[in-house]
């Protein structure tokens, strides 16, 4: 068995990362650009009018074309993840995709990209695709396995589709990781701790409280809570519809019927956010396509009143968590601050003030960068799994699972077969009869969540109980053993203890993917082979370098240009020169040196161009006109790899 | 939950085929996994059934055996130790979970010597006046009373500072009868460990009565609490 490098890959709302074990400290494996997040954010190119393949792209450049074509742009497809029609309907409010039109109720929700239909565990395939050639191109080697982390608080179906899409992305998917204690085994590996801490994770769209005790490498989760619906994504929904609401009341100007304006002034809320964060003040300034302009100062007073029924809402999990861990808020040691909302200041004062910390002369830990903790814990969990190194053979994570597991008992109740916060794997075995004589059928309906009745559960699987052999009613005892595996993910075995038959049992899910589905969803399943491996990366490269080299050849007519420094074209032109020439010989690393330093040399031209794409959009210009003016070079001066897409 | 199945039945280890007398997590010989043994709960960590247990010596044993047994130690082992991996583990979670606490563990055990342990249904039953204890008859009846009128008085918006004090008076002394159970059957734990058979016998039925009263009292403090939180 080919046992390469297990990677942690942090598959985040926003943003992505991958990380691996250098020795004895985890580390961020950059992209291609050099930098070390992908954005989630999946676009589909034009479709060749040759009738040739569409391409997808991923990260960077899909996100620079979420401004000019948002119809073909996906982005937070995380929080589509293992959800229903329903489900998937009321969060597409908030975004500008679209539902595909033919999809029926009970089936995995798909979404329409330009033409083409995706679910959501294919989308997250092509971004952990990326993720994964990533660590290829970085390696020079192939990677096919990943610990993937998931929100602690996802449920049976979120974490499933999580591991639908690695199985899609060619990636065997040895263990989901819960992000908080992701965390946690970042910030404890370098100190042999014993101690009790809490994982505060309030990242793009999903929140996470987790409460662990340290002993010995022993990281052992007393309890979790959270809201996967809460995180970044809220307050940019929050500045944004105040910004058009105020635009609409004060200019008259409807810009929600301008997806590509309505992206750009997300962009502009997101760009405030981030800024108050550090200033006590920030600015909307954005012209209308009347020619008016929105000004607003928003002062972080006023930012800090806006948000707080959202950060509010951080507070009742945390408060359960911590009862459910049998502790006071002084019981907890230190506080680790994981996801990049929790940079806004408020956010901080509220955890101080959750949990005692100034009173107590403590600060929460911010040491790790919060955008990359997540993907470095995965990275740590990955090297135990690997189970070859002196750094990680004395740790454990002990997780648990978020949610408690029952059963649909008569009328309706739920009887609770796994609490919360048990620690996985766990089991219970629990025994069933029939009602009727000769009855050969039993249906079971499994649910998950906290509620008294089933109906205010998430449902997790409706199985039939087949081939009873029939006898009077209440005779057969079958005997059905629900087990919580090690990823937070329910298997169910069954069998009849009277005849001694093991009863074929079907466990259908409410929502999710079928094997066979999965298996027809795997992205080129084909270009694995580890022979022409080499020569993948090279193609490769050279295929980056064509697309920039293309990239800069037309550069000179944007009017961005115009804007450089003579110094700043000549060394784009020398950057130029060098890589036309070592793309054509087979040094693998030359043409990537050199393709950074030309890519390195255009990023000023790239943020110029950025700039000027954004002020087209909200001046509302037509697609095609700001398409002209723009050329290809929006998506082409920071080329991810380009995929392919079959 | 109760699995005791051919404990004592020899079983041969896969690997190196020394016969085993009893069930167990690893073979004592060539130290592989085995596939999760019968026996019960005690066994998984090597103690005969007993109720006043040390926790942190529990805990100890809890985090060794973890160590050896948890799916992270097998991620690239053969797909059958992978398995029993799997179920050893949870097996020892369920053992740990159910035996920490002390009144999942004293339920679990009197079930395994065969007393019938009512089962908690969603609190409906204390409407139920046959399964008031005697002694709080009276007592429960005032406390219904109150509680109906306080849910009452939030719904329509009223504040009614003395039915709180009251309701919050009610509770704290429930509380402190439950601490007396609690008592009682850390007593009675002694009793039993140290116990004859007959000796056990009593003392089984004292737990079971206690449980019962214990579970009556905690919904009791739990309605309070909810409508006092309301």
């Amino acid at each position: 068995m080919a046992e390469g490098r297990v990677v942690g890959i942090d598959l985040g709302t926003t943003n992505s990362l991958v990380a691996y074990m250098q020795g004895d400290a985890p580390m961020v494996i950059p992209g291609v650009d050099g930098s070390n997040l992908v954005p989630s954010v999946v676009a589909l190119d034009p479709i060749p009018v040759d009738g040739g393949r569409p391409t997808v792209t991923v990260g960077n450049s899909a996100r620079k074309v979420l401004i000019e074509t948002p119809e073909r742009v996906i982005y937070s497809v995380k929080r589509l993840m293992g959800r229903g029609l329903e489900e998937v309907r009321k969060e597409l409010h908030f975004f500008p995709f679209r539902l595909a039109e033919d999809v029926e109720e009970g089936e995995v929700p798909r979404v329409q990209l330009g033409e083409l239909r995706f679910t959501p565990p294919e989308i997250s395939a092509y971004v952990l695709r990326q993720l994964k050639r990533n660590a290829e191109r970085f390696f020079g080697a192939p990677v096919t396995q990943a610990v993937i982390t998931v929100p602690a608080y996802f449920n049976d179906a979120q974490r499933q589709a999580t591991k639908d899409a690695g199985r899609m992305a060619g990636l065997e998917v040895l263990r989901l990781v819960n992000e908080p204690t992701a965390a946690a085994l970042a910030y404890g590996l370098d100190r042999a701790k014993a101690g009790t801490i809490a994982v505060y994770d309030l990242g793009g769209g999903t929140f996470d409280i987790s409460i662990l005790k340290l002993r010995d490498g022993i990281f052992e989760v007393q309890s979790t809570n959270g809201d996967t619906h809460l995180g970044g994504d809220d307050i940019d929904n929050l500045l944004l519809s105040i910004a058009l609401d105020e635009i609409h009341a004060e200019h008259g100007v409807d810009l929600r019927r301008h997806p590509g304006a309505v992206q750009a002034l997300r962009k502009a809320a997101i760009d405030a956010k981030i800024k108050l964060s550090a200033d006590e003040s920030a600015q909307f300034d954005i012209e209308l396509p009347n020619g008016d302009r929105y000004q607003r100062e928003i002062p972080r007073g006023v930012f800090e009143q806006l948000i707080e029924p959202i950060l509010e809402r951080t507070a009742g999990p945390c408060k359960q968590a911590l009862a459910d861990a049998g502790i006071t808020a002084e019981q907890i040691d230190e506080v680790v601050l994981v996801g990049g909302s929790t940079r806004i200041p408020a956010v901080r004062q509220l955890v101080d003030e959750l949990f005692h910390l100034g009173a107590r002369g403590k600060k929460p830990h911010t040491d790790l960068n919060p955008d990359e903790v997540v993907a470095l814990g995965a990275a740590v969990q990955a090297d135990i799994l690997a189970g070859a190194s002196k750094t990680t053979e004395q740790m454990l994570l002990l997780d648990v699972t978020p949610l408690s597991l029952g059963i649909e008992a008569l009328g309706g109740v739920v009887a609770r077969i796994i609490p919360r916060n048990s620690t996985i794997p766990a089991s219970a075995t629990e025994h069933f009869t029939t009602g009727v004589d000769g009855q050969t059928n039993v249906a079971i309906h499994v649910v998950q969540g906290e509620r008294e009745l089933a109906a205010d559960c998430r449902s997790l699987a409706r199985f039939d109980l087949k081939g009873i052999p029939p006898m009077s009613a209440g005779l057969p005892r079958i005997e059905v053993k629900f087990l919580i595996d090690a990823d937070g993910i329910l298997q169910v075995s069954a069998r009849e203890q009277r005849s001694g038959k093991a009863a074929q049992i079907e466990v259908k899910p409410t929502y999710g993917l079928t094997d066979d589905q999965v298996e027809s969803m795997i992205l080129d399943s084909f270009d694995h082979a580890e022979e022409d491996f080499a020569a993948r990366l090279l193609i490769e490269a050279r295929n980056e370098a064509e697309t920039i080299l293309a990239a800069v050849e037309r550069a000179p007519l944007n009017p961005a240009w115009q804007q450089l420094r003579g110094e700043e074209q000549a060394a784009i032109a020398a950057a130029r020169d060098r890589l036309a020439q070592v793309k054509q010989g087979s040094d693998l690393n030359a043409i990537r040196e050199a393709t950074a330093a030309l890519d390195q040399s255009t990023r000023r031209f790239a943020e110029l161009m950025m700039e000027a794409a954004v002020t087209t959009a909200i001046r509302g210009k037509t697609m095609d006109a700001a398409g002209e003016e723009l050329g290809d070079e929006l998506t082409a001066p920071h080329p991810m790899a380009p995929a392919e897409f079959k | 939950m109760l699995k005791i199945i051919d404990s004592a039945v020899p079983v041969a280890c896969w690997s190196c085929a020394v016969a085993n007398n009893e069930s167990v997590l690893f073979c004592p010989h060539c130290s592989k996994i085995q596939p999760p043994p019968g026996g019960d709960y005690f066994s998984v960590f090597g103690l005969t059934p007993r109720l006043d247990l040390d926790l942190s010596e529990l805990e100890h044993e809890f985090h060794r055996l973890s160590r050896k047994l948890h799916p992270d130690r097998f991620a690239r082992a053969g797909e059958n130790e992978k398995q029993w991996s799997l179920a050893d583990t949870a097996l020892l979670n369920d053992a740990y979970r159910t035996l920490k606490d002390p009144i999942h563990r004293t339920e679990y055990l009197l079930k395994l010597h065969g007393a019938a342990i009512g089962e908690e249904h969603s609190g409906k039953d204390r409407k139920d006046p046959s399964r008031v204890p005697a002694d709080l008859l009276e007592e429960v009846f005032e406390l219904n009373m109150q509680l109906e009128e306080m849910r009452m008085a939030r719904k329509t918006g009223e504040e009614d500072a003395a039915l709180q004090g009251s309701l919050e008076q009610a509770r704290s002394k429930f509380v402190g009868l439950l601490d007396d159970v609690d008592e009682d059957l850390r007593g009675q734990w002694k009793i039993w460990d140290a116990g004859d058979a007959g000796a056990r016998a009593t003392a089984q039925k004292t737990m079971v009565a206690l449980l019962d009263r214990r579970r009556y009292l905690s919904n009791l403090v739990r309605d309070v609490t909810e409508t006092l939180g309301a």
